[in-house]
């Protein structure tokens, strides 16, 4: 069985919380227990009806509020997939908890209210889960019960979002008309559209593809941990345990050891599953080479025809996470796989306008600013484009005062002159 | 399923693939990790994963148990024979002692240590300067965990604030610690209850016999069931009986309820969970259900 991760968007108001609260209740993903728990505070709220968007709402700030402030995972399985929702909140001061959940999502879900049609919210997660390089997306046109389930009414938000999309990469999009209120288009497919063809929600999260996303091309391991000689049978025994980032390695493959640049062949694999001749993205793997050469953590194992870009400047596009706000100049620490070295913020191209999608010149950049940036890191980083290698192509900035996670960032081709 | 075709990309071994990659993390990372370990179902789950991360050669850590004093007798037996095959250096906190010597002060009339546990723990990170400590809590157990970050900062009392978490993008993770600050590592994060047990399945792994079926003397209290024994005697009025039960989870004899059961293995196990209607914690945890917020609460004030 495989497992999807789908992220979550759209305000409250679009029924998202419902949406995900029917996908749970009529998968049988909710108990009893939980049930009971969420109905009590329903009523200690003064709710006339079982608040569903309260199975989501874990803390106490956000139950007493009546908002999600931060991203909550669920989990349900159906007869032929596990799945792991990542529900992000939609407000514009949670743009960064909607960045984290997409940045590991397989799929996103994006909710639109068929009456308000795309809003300067939908514009902004759209942009987001192009930005992040989530390949599937849903887009769940909500509401359908209010606009007495018209077809023209689904096909005329359709065409607004096609129009809009058409500026920016989706890779796989499927519409459909829905109604999470009375469950239409949600679990089971509607039998009061029968203008529509398609399936519901969860058909769609059963069957999409998802085996093919990952980069099976370029073999790159990031070496995260070696393992060392131990005393007796071990003396001998060197390790190099890492997860593959992307593509394959067979026993008797030659290997480039980044960026020092020496060579060597696999000798051997280790996986969970035990000792293999081939293994493949993503599993973790522990290997040992026919040559002893230098390797520490932080190198990159790839093959001597296919390497990434080893450079100094990061051109990238970032979104600024923290509550200080940063500036051109900034000493930061950069870190890329397993890989954290010293870096300067040299350069701020632009700004993106999140609703707007325009480019604007500014000196700082604050909470929930994404930005074209450029880096300059003290030791070689060893990137492949994001848009290719969601691994390799992926860091985030690191504080190093306050020791805090200040940035997420997506390495932009053109890095690669040094 | 193929497990070695790229294809093949089963639920479990996305799962196991991402743990290990954690577990390889933080131990390179950190000065000072330990891993946290109950003798419960999780946490032999995450022992045996530390173990496939860094095969062949020995986990490089040591196995940390605070102990209540009102454990399961199996439970201590299990421990100490699983850290032995494991070769990992056990160091235990014993509250009972704690209290003794008067490091900790018990709450007159509480039946139950685990609001103690948190400040217990705090101590011992700081006598022993550990920078991380894994764990085995999974997100579907409880709702404010399902919140928490795979790595969770705490302060220097060991308080989880919610309001204030770092960032976790892609599958990079931040372990720089500012001053007085530990970290908390939850590997098991994206686990179910289902997935632990076919891992255990799988894997053919030993758990303490208390999750199976077997006869015990319980009595029923807040519509949960109790064993019987010395750190919880019945009330009067509660009547002991003789009932073939298990155990879902493995804590604190004061506050970890048994369910009627015939499960005697982890494919049965299976079974029975695939039709319950309660959640783990619903079914057998009284220490959750006080209140809505009680595991957000005592997360801040330092337990686990």
């Amino acid at each position: 069985m495989e497992l999807l991760t789908l992220v979550t968007a759209g305000s409250v108001d679009d029924g998202k919380s419902t949406l995900i609260g029917r996908l749970l209740y009529e998968t049988e993903s909710v108990t009893d227990d939980q049930l009971e728990a969420v109905a009590r505070s329903s009523g200690r709220m003064g709710l006339q009806q079982t608040n569903l968007a309260l199975l989501t709402d874990g803390l106490r700030a956000e139950r007493e509020q009546g908002i999600t402030i931060d991203v909550a995972y669920r989990y349900f399985t159906t007869p032929s997939r596990s799945f792991i929702i990542a529900d992000a909140p939609g407000h514009l001061q949670y743009t960064r908890n909607m960045v984290c959940g997409a940045s590991v999502a397989d799929l996103g879900l994006l909710l639109v209210d068929v009456r308000a049609g795309l809003t300067e919210q939908t514009r902004r997660h759209a942009f987001l889960l192009s930005l992040l390089g989530v390949p599937h997306w849903i887009i769940a046109v909500n509401k359908m019960d209010l606009v007495d389930y018209a077809e023209n009414a689904f096909r005329r938000v359709q065409d607004e979002c096609v129009q809009f999309l058409s500026q920016m990469r989706v890779p796989d999009l499927t519409f459909i008309p829905v109604s999470a209120l009375n469950g239409d288009n949600v679990v089971t497919r509607s039998e009061r559209m029968s203008w529509y063809a398609g399936g519901s929600i969860l058909d769609r999260l059963e069957q999409v593809h998802i085996r093919s996303d990952r980069n099976m091309v370029d073999a790159r391991l990031p070496v995260q941990y070696v393992l060392r000689p131990q005393p007796g049978e071990l003396q001998d025994y060197r390790g190099y345990a890492g997860r593959l980032a992307s593509g394959s390695l067979r026993v008797g493959d030659d290997i480039v050891v980044l960026p020092s640049g020496m060579s060597a062949g696999v000798k051997s694999i280790d996986t969970p599953d035990g000792t293999v001749s081939e293994a493949f993205a993503p599993t973790s793997v522990s290997l040992t080479l026919t040559d002893d050469v230098d390797v520490a953590r932080g190198d990159m194992i790839c093959r001597p025809g296919n390497q990434p870009a080893a450079i100094q400047n990061v051109d990238a596009m970032i979104c600024w996470m923290d509550r200080e706000p940063v500036r051109k100049g900034s000493r930061l620490l950069l870190k890329h796989t397993s890989r954290t070295v010293r870096a300067q913020l040299t350069e701020i191209a632009y700004r993106i306008d999140v609703n707007t999608l325009h480019r604007e010149a500014v000196e700082s950049l604050g909470a929930n600013d994404i930005a074209r940036v450029r880096l300059r890191t003290a030791q070689p980083v060893m990137c492949d484009d994001y848009q290719r290698n969601r691994t390799t192509g992926s860091f985030i900035l690191i504080d190093p005062v306050t020791a805090r996670t200040v940035a997420g960032g997506m390495v932009h081709s053109r890095s690669s002159e040094r | 399923m193929r497990d070695n075709d790229p294809n093949a990309k089963s639920q479990l071994k996305t799962l196991i693939d991402q743990s290990i990659h954690i577990i390889r993390e933080a131990t390179a990372e950190l000065e000072q990790p330990a891993l946290l370990f109950s003798g419960g179902k999780d946490s032999t789950v995450l022992a045996y994963l530390a173990r496939q991360a860094f095969w062949p050669t020995p986990i490089p850590f040591p196995a940390l148990h605070v102990d209540t004093g009102h454990n399961f007798p199996e439970t201590l037996e299990f421990r100490d024979k699983l850290l032995a095959d494991f070769g990992m250096r056990l160091i235990v906190v014993s509250m009972p002692e704690m209290i003794e010597d008067g490091r900790l002060a018990e709450e007159p009339g509480a039946a139950s240590r685990n609001r103690l546990q948190g400040q217990a723990l705090v101590d011992t990170v700081a006598e022993h300067g550990f920078d991380g400590l894994f764990g085995g809590a999974r997100r579907d157990e409880e709702k404010a965990r399902a919140k928490e970050r795979i790595f969770s900062v705490r302060e220097e009392f060991g308080q989880w604030d919610p309001r204030d978490q770092r960032p976790e993008l892609w599958e990079l993770y931040n372990t720089r610690l500012g001053s007085g600050q530990s970290l908390r590592i939850f590997p098991l994060s994206n686990w179910t209850e289902a997935d632990i047990w076919r891992y255990i399945e799988q894997r053919n792994i030993e758990l303490p016999s208390l999750y199976y079926a077997h006869q015990r003397h319980v009595f029923e209290r807040a519509g949960m069931l109790f064993a019987e024994g010395p750190f919880l005697p019945a009330a009067e009025g509660e009547q002991i009986r003789e009932l073939q039960v298990r155990f879902r989870t493995v804590g604190d004899m004061t506050c970890t309820g048994a369910i009627e059961s015939t499960a005697g293995t982890p494919a049965q196990v299976m079974e029975e969970l695939a039709v319950s209607r309660l959640s783990e914690r619903g079914a057998s945890r009284a220490d959750d259900k006080f209140a809505e917020s009680a595991m957000e609460e005592r997360k801040q004030e330092g337990y686990f």
